[in-house]
Formats: C-alpha cells, sequence, structure tokens
C-alpha cells in the first residue's frame, strides 16, 4: 500500500515529463547533426588557417582568450600572426572574419549545433552578409 | 541522524571537494607560475601605478623609461575655429561607433566632448572673467593619469593601465559594477545603460567593435590606431592645426614635451594627485 | 530545524504570503531590467549608483549591528542577552543575503559576477568587500545554526565554534569599515572624502542594527509569544541610545567643517541635501523631504528612546521610537549618503535622480525576501526556544 499515491504518482509524472523534455520538446528530432553535414563555409582568401583544422576545430576559444590578453594587457598589436606566408594582427573581427567572410555560414554552423552561444559578436562586428 | 550515515556523508563531502579541488591545485604547483593557465588574469601588461609626484617636487626629476602617452589641448585654437571641437567629437564618435542617445539623457556615452570653462576647470577662479574665457569652450576627456583612482577601484583589474601609459578597459572582463565611474574625479566614463544596437543598428566604423551593454567605456587614446602609426582619431581631426598635440611624454624631445615646455598649461583638478596626462593651453 | 518553520498559524502564512506576492513581482521585474539593461532604472551617467547600492550601504550597517548582541554576551558576559544573541545573528544573515541581491541586482553583467574571485585585487575596495560581506555571512551561518542547535539538544555548543564567535566580532567591525572605505577613499566626490565616513557608518551601524532587533522583538511577544526580557531590552536601548546620539554628532561635525571652512565641496552637497540647490536660475532640492524627515524622525526616536516612561513603561512607544529610528537612519544612510555623493557631479553640473517604478519594485522585492528569510529564521529560532522551555 503506498501511501500519498496520489500525490507521489502525479509528481512522478511531472518528474518524467521534466526529465525528457528536450526529446519531446523538439518533436522527437535529434537532426541538429544534419546541420553539420552541410557544407561549412570554405576559407576566402588563404587556404590554411592560424593553426591545423584539426587544433583550431578544438581550441579555437582557447586561441581567442589567449590573444585577446595578448592584445589588451600586453599592448601587443604587431602584425605577427603568420598565415599563408602574410603577417596578420591578433584578431577575431579584422583577421578571422576577413577570411571566413560569413558568421552565418560558417560560425553559426557549429554552434547552433553545439547549443553554444558566444558573446563575441555583441561587439566585434560580423561582416555584412 | 544516524551516525555511519553521518560519517559516510562526510568522507564524501570531504572527497567531493577534494576531487574538484586537486587537479586545479596540481596543475599550478606543475606549471610553475601562475601566467601558465590560458585563462590565467591575462598577461603582465598590467597597470603601472607610478608614485604621484606631490606638488613640492623639483622639476628637475630623472626621466622616465618607457613610453607615457599624452596630450596637449591648445583651447586657443579652438576658440578661433569654432566647428573643430564638433569636428574632433564627431570623429571619435564615428571611429568607435559611439551609440548616440539624446544629448544630457541619463543614458548618454561620451568618450570626449565639449564644455564650459568652469565646468571643465571647477576648482579656478570663476570671478571676474575675461570675456575669452566665459566663451570658451574646452575639450574633455579620459586624462590617462598616471596615478588613476578608477583602475585603484576596480575589484576585476578590468580598467587598468596599459605599458604605455594608456588607462585601458577590458570590456571582457568588466562587471559593470560602476565603481570607477564612481571614483573618476572627471566624470570621462560613461556606462552602457541600455544596449547600444537600439541607437545604432548600424555601425559608423566597421573596422572597430562596439561595446556590448552593462559595461563600462570610455576614451582610450585610440590605442588601435597607435600601432600603425596613426594618431588618435581626435587628434588627426584637428588637421594641420596644432590643436592638439599627441606624443611621448617621456621623451624629452618629442614635440609634445617641446610644446609643454614653450606654453604655459593647467591640467584639471591637479590637487587630486592623478597626475593627468592631458594638458591645456588657457 | 527548519522544520520549525513549516508549521505556523493562519497569520504567519498570511504574512509570508505577502511577501511572496511582491518577491514574485520584484523577480518579474528584474528579469525585465536583465532582458533590457540598467537603463530601465533612474540611474544615468551622472548618478551612476543608486536605490540598490544605497540600500546595499544601509543594510551592511544593519548587518554590522547584530555585533552589538554577540559582543556584550560573549567577551563580557553580559547573561542576559543569552537568548537573543541568535537575533541578532539571524538578522546579519537576512541582511546580508539582501545586500548581495542587491549587489547582483546593480551589476552590468551579473554572470560576471565571479570575475571578482577570478582575478582578485587587492587594491581594489570592492574586492574585500566581497570577503568581508561573505566571510561574515558563512560565520553568521555557522555560530548561529551551531549553537541553535546544541541549545535545543540542551548542551553547552562545541567549544571549536567559539573561535568563529570571537572572529566574527572584528569581521562585523569591518563590514562597514570596508564598506565605508568604498566611499571614502575617492578623491573625487568630496562629499565621501572625510575621515568620519567609517565612524559615522558603525555608530549609525550599532543604532539601526539593534534597533530593528529591538522592534522585532516586541513584535514577537505579541505573536510569537517570545519575550526577550526587560533587562535585554534594555539594555539594547541604551546602547541603541548612545550610537544614535554620536551619529547625530558625527552629523553635526560634518556640517561645522562644510559651512564654517566655506570650502565649496565640503559644503555643496550638505547644501543640496539639506536646503537645495541653485544653479543657473533652477533649484534642485528633490531629497530636502526626505533629510529633514531623518532630522525629525532621528530627534523623535531619540526622545522617546532617551525619556524613561516611554522606553520601559510603554511597549508601544519604544516600539515605535526604535521605528522612527530605524527610518531616520534608512533615510539617512540609504538616500543622503549615497545619492547626495554624485551632487554636483564631478563637473560641477547638477543632474537628480529618481527611481524608475521597475527599479523600486525590485528594491521592495529584494526586502520582502530579506523579511522572508528573517521570518523563516526567526520561527526557527521562537520554535526552538519554546521547545527547551518545555
Amino acid at each position: 500500500m503506498i501511501y500519498n499515491s496520489g500525490k507521489i504518482y502525479t509528481g512522478l509524472a511531472i518528474f518524467v515529463l521534466f526529465i525528457t523534455f528536450p526529446i519531446w520538446y523538439n518533436h522527437f528530432d535529434a537532426s541538429g547533426a544534419d546541420q553539420l553535414k552541410k557544407e561549412l563555409q570554405k576559407p576566402t582568401v588563404s587556404k590554411e588557417c592560424v593553426a591545423p583544422a584539426a587544433e583550431m576545430k578544438a581550441s579555437h576559444m582557447k586561441l581567442l582568450n589567449q590573444w585577446r590578453d595578448e592584445v589588451l594587457r600586453d599592448g601587443d598589436r604587431e602584425f605577427n600572426v603568420p598565415v599563408e606566408g602574410k603577417m596578420y594582427q591578433k584578431s577575431l573581427q579584422k583577421t578571422c572574419m576577413k577570411c571566413h567572410t560569413s558568421k552565418k555560414k560558417f560560425c553559426d554552423v557549429c554552434h547552433e549545433y553545439a547549443s553554444v552561444t558566444p558573446y563575441c559578436w555583441d561587439c566585434h562586428l560580423a561582416p555584412v552578409e | 541522524m544516524d551516525k555511519n550515515r553521518r560519517n559516510f556523508l562526510k568522507v564524501a563531502g570531504i572527497s567531493t571537494l577534494a576531487g574538484l579541488g586537486a587537479p586545479a591545485i596540481v596543475d599550478r604547483v606543475i606549471s610553475g607560475k601562475a601566467g601558465a593557465d590560458v585563462f590565467a588574469s591575462g598577461g603582465n601588461g598590467g597597470h603601472h601605478e607610478a608614485e604621484a609626484p606631490t606638488h613640492n617636487e623639483p622639476a628637475h626629476k630623472e626621466e622616465k623609461s618607457g613610453t607615457r602617452y599624452g596630450l596637449v589641448i591648445d583651447t586657443r585654437k579652438f576658440h578661433a575655429n569654432p566647428e573643430l571641437g564638433e569636428k574632433c567629437v564627431h570623429a571619435c564618435n564615428q571611429m568607435h561607433n559611439i551609440p548616440q542617445f539624446p544629448e544630457g539623457s541619463k543614458n548618454e556615452i561620451k568618450w570626449i566632448w565639449l564644455t564650459n570653462y568652469e565646468n571643465a576647470f571647477p576648482e579656478h577662479s570663476q570671478q571676474f572673467r575675461d570675456k575669452y574665457t566665459e566663451d570658451n569652450k574646452v575639450l574633455v576627456t579620459c586624462n590617462h593619469c598616471e596615478n588613476p583612482p578608477c583602475v585603484r577601484a576596480c575589484p576585476t583589474k578590468a580598467t587598468y593601465k596599459s605599458k604605455d601609459g594608456i588607462t585601458m578597459m577590458d570590456f571582457h572582463r568588466c562587471i559593470g559594477c560602476r565603481f570607477c565611474m564612481a571614483a573618476c574625479p572627471y566624470g570621462a566614463r560613461s556606462f552602457n545603460w541600455l544596449e547600444p544596437k537600439t541607437v545604432l543598428p548600424n555601425p559608423t566604423n566597421p573596422d572597430y567593435p562596439r561595446r556590448m551593454r552593462g559595461v563600462v567605456e570610455k576614451c582610450n587614446f585610440c590605442s588601435d590606431r597607435l600601432v600603425l602609426g596613426e594618431q588618435p582619431a581626435c587628434v588627426a581631426a584637428t588637421g594641420n592645426s596644432g590643436a592638439m598635440i599627441f606624443g611621448n611624454l617621456n621623451d624629452p624631445n618629442s614635440e609634445i614635451r617641446k610644446v609643454l615646455k614653450e606654453n604655459f598649461t593647467i591640467q584639471r583638478k591637479p590637487s587630486l594627485g592623478t597626475n593627468p596626462s592631458v594638458f591645456y593651453i588657457v | 530545524m527548519f522544520e520549525k518553520a513549516l508549521k505556523g498559524n493562519t497569520n504567519y502564512w498570511i504574512w509570508l504570503a505577502i511577501l511572496g506576492v511582491f518577491m514574485a513581482i520584484g523577480g518579474m521585474c528584474y528579469v525585465y531590467q536583465y532582458n533590457t539593461g540598467l537603463g530601465t532604472t533612474g540611474m544615468g551617467r551622472d548618478i551612476s549608483w543608486g536605490v540598490y547600492i544605497s540600500q546595499f550601504t544601509f543594510l551592511v550597517g544593519v548587518a554590522a549591528g547584530g555585533v552589538m548582541l554577540v559582543l556584550p554576551y560573549y567577551i563580557h558576559n553580559f547573561k542576559a542577552f543569552g537568548r537573543i544573541t541568535i537575533l541578532g545573528e539571524f538578522l546579519a544573515i537576512a541582511a546580508l543575503i539582501m545586500c548581495l541581491m542587491f549587489i547582483i541586482a546593480d551589476l552590468g553583467q551579473p554572470i560576471r559576477a565571479l570575475n571578482v574571485l577570478l582575478y582578485p585585487t587587492p587594491h581594489s575596495m570592492l574586492f574585500w568587500d566581497m570577503i568581508v560581506l561573505n566571510g561574515y555571512l558563512f560565520l553568521n551561518i555557522i555560530c548561529g545554526w551551531v549553537i541553535l542547535t546544541a541549545e535545543r539538544k540542551g548542551v553547552k555548543p562545541p567549544k571549536w565554534v567559539y573561535i568563529f564567535v570571537y572572529i566574527s566580532i572584528p569581521f562585523a567591525i569591518s563590514i562597514h569599515t570596508v564598506t565605508a572605505m568604498l566611499y571614502c577613499g575617492l578623491p573625487g566626490r568630496h562629499f565621501w572624502l572625510s575621515a568620519i565616513i567609517a565612524p559615522r557608518f558603525l555608530a549609525s551601524a550599532f543604532a539601526a542594527g539593534p534597533a530593528l532587533i529591538v522592534f522585532v522583538a516586541l513584535i514577537l511577544k505579541r505573536v510569537a509569544n517570545f519575550d526577550a526580557g526587560k533587562e535585554a531590552l534594555n539594555k539594547m536601548v541604551t546602547i541603541i541610545l548612545y550610537a544614535a546620539i554620536i551619529n547625530v554628532f558625527f552629523v553635526g561635525l560634518e556640517f561645522f567643517v562644510g559651512y564654517y571652512s566655506n570650502i565649496p565641496g565640503h559644503m555643496h552637497t550638505l547644501e543640496y541635501l539639506f536646503f537645495g540647490l541653485e544653479h543657473h536660475g533652477h533649484v534642485y532640492n528633490k531629497l530636502v523631504p526626505f533629510m529633514w524627515a531623518f532630522v525629525i524622525l532621528c530627534i523623535a526616536g531619540i526622545t522617546l528612546l532617551a525619556i524613561p516612561y516611554t522606553r520601559k513603561e510603554n511597549e508601544f512607544t519604544l516600539g515605535l521610537g526604535c521605528l522612527m529610528l530605524f527610518i531616520s537612519l534608512w533615510l539617512d544612510k540609504g538616500i543622503g549618503f549615497v545619492l547626495g555623493g554624485f551632487v554636483p557631479n564631478p563637473l560641477h553640473e547638477i543632474v537628480e535622480y529618481s527611481p524608475s517604478l521597475n527599479e523600486i519594485m525590485i528594491t521592495i522585492g529584494v526586502w520582502c525576501t530579506g523579511f522572508f528569510i528573517l521570518t523563516i529564521l526567526y520561527k526557527i529560532a521562537v520554535g526552538v526556544e519554546h521547545e527547551i522551555e518545555h
């Protein structure tokens, strides 16, 4: 015999609904992975990036934070980032986005799938699309 | 509570704390100085707080090494050319995507602006002024003090002195507590009370970022332009008139030092010991 | 011991419900502010701190006031305070939580609040404020809870808790000194640039905190059958009286320095607050009624507490006196001190401030949260007292 069975079963039902929220809220459709299969926009200026693609995929956020501290705190605004022979500044807006010109077709594709919302573009301007 | 359960919880709690804390401690110990961590408090650019020279110190101090950027504003030239001041303000606003809230509104953001003589130099005598001073409009901005109270006040080092004497803002770290605004004796700082995009949907300068709401901003001596060999936007806007001279105060042979040697200059509120880097020829 | 807060009479639940309504409204208003920005408040470029920080400043004082119960009991063995030190400690907890809520409400980027911990900045007073406020909160939670639990079980508290009790005493002084140091070290604000700010803060804190405790103790006598005891209340009133008189003396000194030296920096803000400032044909005097209310309520409160009849024989006048004093000190610190510091601004322009409706509702919401927490904590304390009496 379960005491307070009414309250317990109601509570359990609410809990199950709550815990499975991500599943039924997205209409049982986990097809976000399809997005990644779409072509990521190819870089428009150089074939290579500041670091190899796999490394950039894994740690571009760390690199950007490092650049931010080096530019702001150490005052290093020199053109000392080599990409395919040319030297660039450490800048998201003036370096990265000049090659990856479409925020929607490059940056947002993975960010939306991973459901992260970096606040970079609250301030740093993305090229007009 | 049952004694065994209590002991279990004690052990579990302590192990959790140890487990969470251990990697961080080991990491720090192994990497030696804390700066090795990428997310550390950021370079050793830090802020340098020079000792505040008192009024009594004689002029023959040793020349300091390193750069210390400063500005001389010749109000005579601005008085002669009334539109020049507005050109400077406009150039700054354009260059930095500064959202234009209505003038005098509480949400106003201004990095450099024109004000009356009695507001720029409130500690000076305002009695029986000559006509020139009565009409004189003075450009005011952040003074990039050598001994800045705002840097002392900031709890996160979001505002700090750069190696070349500029009082910088790190908008990524600012928590928007506005302690620096209370500390600044010159009212040089503005806060983003609202989203800048509401007033400035399209940025005026695509090569310079905007700011987000909830952070404090102010003049930064156009530190991004200096590395390209350019003058700050306001100085550039004065063209060849010589109304604003920008340079390295620590270099005894620089143009700004020459101008300072040859002209009588005043500063805003010098008795506060902040040692501003902006001088005025009135 | 939380179960003590779950059983109460109808009035108890109605009181909590009313507080809950205002908490919910405050919460919704905060969501609006969080999504839109601090522009929804009345603060602006020239008055960059408003109602939130002024409430925070006042409440740090109220929290520090609890030490006026702890110090006599634990250091000087004043036994009569034995039953009510817990009231001081729990008040400190509620007040400190309110302080932290006001700070979070005031931040432009609240999710970055941890930056203060991640990038410790010893030369910033806000850093030390964060440390001592949280430290004192932690100390009061430990001391209050452990000692109350020990009382409930009828045993002496464990020896180790006394270390925390003794540490909490200098901490109490430090929270309000450090908060005062936020203000009195800023070279640009002449109204705040005075060595007497910290002593003034402490004096008004030691009057306001105990005044609230006496007021609530009288209420507890009516609604919860909890008697703090005449000796304890009398002693507290003595402390309140001396502290309030010292505060008045300090305010008087501020007036002297400002008006006798005639230096504009010290004088102009006092003139703005108490008489109104005339500037370019316009008279700025929004805060004048509040400041005179402070003066009148302060004098009335002190009088009621000084006269033996109204202090000892008549509980209504005692409560009234304490309430008047509490409100007057709130006006002095919460409205006059913080808001006055921004007038005139560093360029000697005058900008006045009025809080927006959204701002006021958030403020009320936080105050109600504090009283909610205080009610729950006091219910627990009173519940335990009743339990051990039987």
